[in-house]
């Protein structure tokens, strides 16, 4: 009697599949809620409500008066924050940092899975070392490095004496002369060089990892092939391996631009923004901080939220295609 | 000597010049920071070159106590702060997985209406700039009295680490076996049994490597916590406490001090965990 029944509504079940289907999503809708609801409340509409911001007059100080709509929008903010003498270079600053730091990151990370690739003693023990600028909390590295080239009791300028080098102060020097040889001099912006070379230091562990990865995925019989046919390494290295590099390269060039591009504790800790080495970030966060201004710096965010889209869409426009991914 | 020959030696040096060549980088920072950390301040200005500590200076331990020592003992108070920092990392690492492993796999296994809307706006989340976020809730937790406070911490915390998880655990969850789910459901198991009993004890590995990645960025982070809670002492976590010993007053050996012990617990996790992290990172591209 028990198994008719069952099989009865069985059937049942299988002629109309909604029922079932529909038990189904709402068991992935609630599994999924709480998830949703944390991320639209405090990602999704304080995006949403930045926007208004950016419209409004907000201080600081009457903070608690600040409304979501905002009762008369205006374009102050964006006036005021563009109009400002240093923002045009804060930008080509951000830009440097950004670009310089990404390919710098990455160009050492490929290095590193090149040479690590390969079986050596300890090499397990080695690849969890490289690591470890990348694990370390941000601001003990930071610190590390103000101590280390701190010009008067630093390391690297202990040992530049050696070489009978003065003392340079690296964190602070807006430009270096440096003296190429004695042939002719370079000035470099010393300060930002120092943030990007952190930012390699800090960064390259990333790049390592993806294309350690990458490389040993890579099918062995091409490899092989490419010895067969008598080639050397550096011909098997720009002609099999590198192009076989291109896509996570790209990917990795795109995930560095987007988080260098956002990055505010690397600048801030190491220089707080001297020596010409302000960053759209640390800017922001001056203007809400040290100016209390926080339609200005909503508005800032709203800049860098667009050109962080323009470059995302033109990456996606020109570099990415659909097989490399 | 062939060219070809010619170039296994040339860059079988050069790897090895290269592998010495990370190690140091890697590895100096930390020592020196290790190494200063125990010295008395005059010492090193007296001669930088001398970076390395005597044994004495090692078993005196003078600049921690001075560092860990509360305020009204004339120290820093750092314990207050690896207590806070405790709370505020294991709190998040707790609330992401419950709600993160529920999501992953709704994301991963259950068909519904809005999955892929769900996927790509969490992609979204995770590429957008933090500092854009962090002016508005700022704004909100003033209002709401949020503020000043460890649980709004945590919650920022939480919603910032959430997207990872999701990303991280999807792919793994859907790399176990649906057959195996199938077979458990068969045999009377329910939906939310399934992924206690059989999703959950599966992806452990993974599970492990989420949750260092969310302490990690917990323990680690600076500029929620700048915003919200500066006002505050005695809720500062570590990364405040640090900056706090950032001045002109404070010799750099303290800083070094106070640097040792937040990056201590991670390293050490780190080093616990490194096989499940690596692998986890690759697949889930954390963020950084």
């Amino acid at each position: 009697m028990t198994k008719t029944l069952k099989t009865e509504t069985k059937t049942k079940e299988r002629r109309r599949k909604t029922p079932m289907a529909r038990s189904e999503s709402r068991f992935g809708v609630a599994l999924i809620l709480p998830a949703v609801l944390v991320v639209a409340v405090l990602v999704a509409f304080p995006l949403l409500w930045n926007v208004s911001l950016s419209f409004q007059k907000a201080r600081l100080i009457d903070i608690q008066d600040v409304s979501i709509v905002g009762a008369d929008w205006t374009l102050n903010n964006y006036d005021t924050v563009v109009g400002v003498r240093d923002f045009w270079s804060v930008l080509r600053t951000t830009f440097v940092y950004t670009i310089g730091g990404s390919v710098l990151s990455i160009f050492m990370g490929l290095v590193a899975a090149l040479s690590l690739q390969g079986a050596f003693r300890g090499r397990a023990l080695v690849r969890g070392v490289v690591l470890f600028p990348y694990v370390v909390p941000v601001i003990a590295a930071a610190f590390v490095w103000q101590v280390m080239l701190n010009p008067q009791f630093g390391i690297v300028n202990e040992w530049l004496g050696w070489f009978g080098i003065p003392a340079i102060d690296f964190l602070r020097t807006r430009s270096y002369e440096l003296s190429v040889f004695g042939l002719f001099t370079l000035t470099i912006p010393l300060a930002l060089t120092t943030v990007i070379f952190f930012e390699g230091w800090r960064y390259f562990p990333f790049a390592f990892l993806f294309i350690l990865a990458a490389l040993q995925s890579m099918p062995k019989d091409v490899d092989e092939a490419a010895y067969v046919d008598g080639a050397t390494l550096s011909q098997k290295f720009r002609y099999v391996t590198l192009p076989a590099l291109v896509p996570v390269i790209s990917v990795l060039f795109l995930l560095r631009f987007i988080w260098t591009f956002n990055k505010f504790d690397d600048v801030f800790l190491l220089t707080g923004g001297a020596a010409d080495t302000e960053v759209i970030t640390v800017k922001i966060v001056d203007w809400m901080i040290g100016r209390g201004n926080v339609g200005a710096a909503a508005a800032l965010g709203m800049v860098l939220a667009a050109i962080l889209i323009v470059v995302v869409g033109l990456y996606f426009k020109f570099f990415y295609q659909e097989d490399e991914a | 000597m062939t060219r070809a020959q010619f170039e296994e030696r040339f860059f079988g040096t050069l790897k090895w010049i290269s592998i010495v060549f990370f190690t140091v980088i890697a590895l100096f920072p930390l020592l020196y920071m290790l190494a200063l950390s125990f010295k008395p301040i005059q010492d090193l200005l007296l001669d930088p070159g001398r970076w390395w500590p005597t044994l004495d200076q090692i078993s005196g331990f003078e600049t921690y106590r001075a560092v860990i020592r509360p305020v009204s003992e004339g120290g820093f108070g750092f314990l207050t702060f690896i207590r806070n920092s405790s709370i505020v990392a294991i709190s998040t690492v707790v609330l992401t997985l419950s709600v993160g492993i529920l999501a992953a796999y709704s994301v991963a296994r259950v068909n519904f209406f809005g999955r892929q809307a769900v996927s790509i706006g969490m992609i979204l989340v995770y590429l957008f700039p933090v500092v854009i976020v962090a002016i508005p809730l700022f704004v909100m937790f003033s209002r709401m009295g949020l503020r000043d406070s460890l649980y709004g911490l945590i919650i920022v915390y939480l919603a910032s680490t959430l997207p990872v998880t999701l990303f991280m655990l999807r792919g793994y969850f859907q790399s176990i076996p649906v057959e195996l789910e199938e077979a458990a459901r068969v045999d009377g198991l329910s939906r939310l049994g399934v992924i206690r009993k059989i999703t959950i004890p599966l992806a452990a590995p993974a599970i492990a490597a989420v949750a260092l990645y969310v302490f990690m960025i917990a323990w680690n982070e600076f500029l929620y916590a700048l915003l919200f809670i500066l006002e505050k002492r005695e809720l500062w976590t570590l990364s405040l406490g640090v900056n706090q010993l950032n001045s002109q007053e404070v010799p750099k050996t303290m800083l070094m001090a106070g640097s040792v012990i937040i990056s201590l617990p991670i390293i050490v996790l780190f080093f616990a965990a490194e096989r499940f992290l690596t692998e986890g990172l690759t697949a889930g591209g954390v963020k950084g």
